[in-house]
């Protein structure tokens, strides 16, 4: 089936382990973590007091006024999509060689504006209604970012905000590789953010004992598949990826990281949080994605997994990629998230950017603190750096969320050009 | 009491820290939305911390009379008299 082809071309992301992509990339080649205790005070009658927190604050990397008019997620979103903007080799607004008209966004969030919300809510009990933000609202809603990213760039063919828990950035690249493809756009911006490093979103992942509780050793409580792990930790940040069909990159010459190549979406429809113990949802997605772009499992050279550091969750998909790839599959298979924690909204985009970048670069990031694998896996782990072989390659990235969603990318190494960055 | 140039000194730090405007700028002749581009959503901003920082209340009828910076001025002096 001859279709639109997409690629990428510009990256952007600030995460717990960097300001911006080169150093998040060294960071998770270098097997570093960012979790760590969580310095402010009202953490301290938490039962969880460790996260993996933005490194570089995004308050100070905009201007003041701009930074004041956003809640925290959208501040590493805009932060995260200019950075891609400009790697992609456009301008800012001003400048935009690109035609408005057909400039996509799709940036994801899992919950949005919380932080926002919940300070606006201690103001109004505090000092009543007449001290709430005009602004509360424009700040927390869910699609603040989307809206954010589009007024920055001038994009007018359409800023969405899919909402699928964790599997939401994920699904906002699916939706903007539809744009391109359906032709309703021809270059755009899509990824994820999240910003709730609060304590009622803590408190409350740690009710449904969904987060790790080893306190005392922070950098070594995000260990997929380990034995010993005890689930996620709560990450903050954000990743954005510029796609554009690939008529519009070679028309201007751009340099172009790889292909979006397929994506593949299914529910569950099991149960609200656990996923479907059987696995067979998620390689549906997996599936799908091979389907969609024209793939084979034996094509899939590595996975980076959704892969949390929850019980249940990492067990479910070593057999999920099973059974789409094969039980056979040398597929290498690394979760990223040992190192960033779970930045939930902004999961999906962040791991899609590492599996393209191991794909460009061609080494594959370790997975860390897999000191005692679970048995019987049946999946070949990275531990350390792997190296990639020469030719044409390809790789998926999985995410998963709350609610059942199984949102699966493949990207391949097809129109790479050179001069990695 | 403060002075008339205290009460715009205080109000042209809050108009910076709100809509970036140089503190500078905030004179008494100002309009605040044609000469220094302050929009609705931030002149309510203003108000509501002009209210805090001076002790006095700015109902929403009298806050959309206050088109300069001297409206405002005279308005808090009133108030606070």
């Amino acid at each position: 089936m001859s279709r639109i082809r997409v690629v990428v071309t510009g990256l952007g992301a600030t995460t717990p382990l960097g300001g911006d992509v080169p150093t998040t990339w060294e960071s998770l080649l270098a097997g570093k973590s960012g979790v760590h205790k969580i310095a402010a005070d009202w953490a301290e009658d938490l039962p969880v007091k460790i996260a993996a927190q933005a490194i570089a604050d995004p308050a100070e990397v905009l201007e003041r006024v701009e930074a004041r008019r956003l809640d925290r997620s959208a501040q590493l979103a805009v932060v995260a999509a200019l950075e891609a903007w400009q790697d992609a080799g456009y301008g800012l607004r001003e400048e935009n060689p690109v035609d408005r008209e057909r400039l996509g966004v799709a940036i994801a969030t899992g919950i949005g504006g919380m932080i926002t919300l919940l300070n606006n809510w201690d103001i109004q009990k505090e000092k009543g209604s007449r001290r709430v933000s005009p602004l509360a609202i424009p700040m927390l809603m869910a699609n603040a970012s989307a809206a954010n990213v589009s007024l920055r760039l001038g994009a007018r063919a359409g800023a969405h905000t899919p909402v699928s828990a964790c599997a939401s950035s994920n699904e906002s690249i699916s939706l903007g590789l539809d744009m391109l493809r359906l032709g309703r756009a021809d270059v755009a911006v899509v990824g994820g953010t999240e910003g709730v490093i609060h304590p009622l979103p803590i408190a409350s992942f740690a009710q449904m004992q969904a987060l790790s509780r080893r306190n005392d050793e922070p950098e070594r409580a995000s260990r997929p598949w380990d034995v010993d792990r005890d689930g996620f930790v709560l990450g903050e940040g954000s990743a954005m990826l510029v796609i554009e069909t690939l008529e519009h990159a070679q028309g201007r010459g751009a340099r172009i990281y790889g292909e979006l190549a397929g994506a593949g979406i299914t529910a569950d429809a099991h149960d609200m949080v656990q996923p479907d113990p059987t696995g067979a949802s998620q390689a549906l997605a997996m599936t799908k994605a091979l389907r969609e772009a024209d793939l084979t499992p034996g094509d899939i050279v590595h996975v980076n997994a959704h892969a949390t550091s929850t019980p249940q969750g990492d067990v479910t998909e070593a057999s999920s990629i099973r059974q789409s790839l094969g039980e056979d599959t040398e597929a290498i298979i690394s979760a990223t998230k040992s190192m960033t924690g779970h930045l939930l909204g902004g999961a999906g985009a962040l791991e899609s950017l590492a599996t393209l970048l191991a794909l460009y670069h061609r080494k594959i990031p370790p997975t860390i603190n897999l000191d005692n694998p679970e048995p019987d896996l049946g999946i070949d782990i990275a531990t350390k750096v792997r190296d990639l072989p020469s030719g044409e390659l390809a790789a998926l990235n999985n995410s998963f969320g709350f609610g059942g969603h199984n949102v699966a990318v493949a990207f391949t190494t097809a129109y790479a050009t050179g001069g990695p960055r | 009491m403060p002075t008339t140039e205290e009460v715009r000194a205080d109000l042209a730090e809050i108009v910076n820290e709100v809509a970036g405007v140089p503190a500078d700028d905030v004179q008494l002749d100002k309009s605040f939305t044609d000469d220094l581009d302050v929009d609705s959503l931030s002149m309510v901003e203003i108000i509501y911390a002009a209210e805090e920082k001076f002790g006095v209340s700015i109902p929403d009828e009298e806050a959309k009379n206050l088109k300069t910076v001297g409206d405002a001025v005279a308005y808090i002096e009133r108030a606070a008299a």
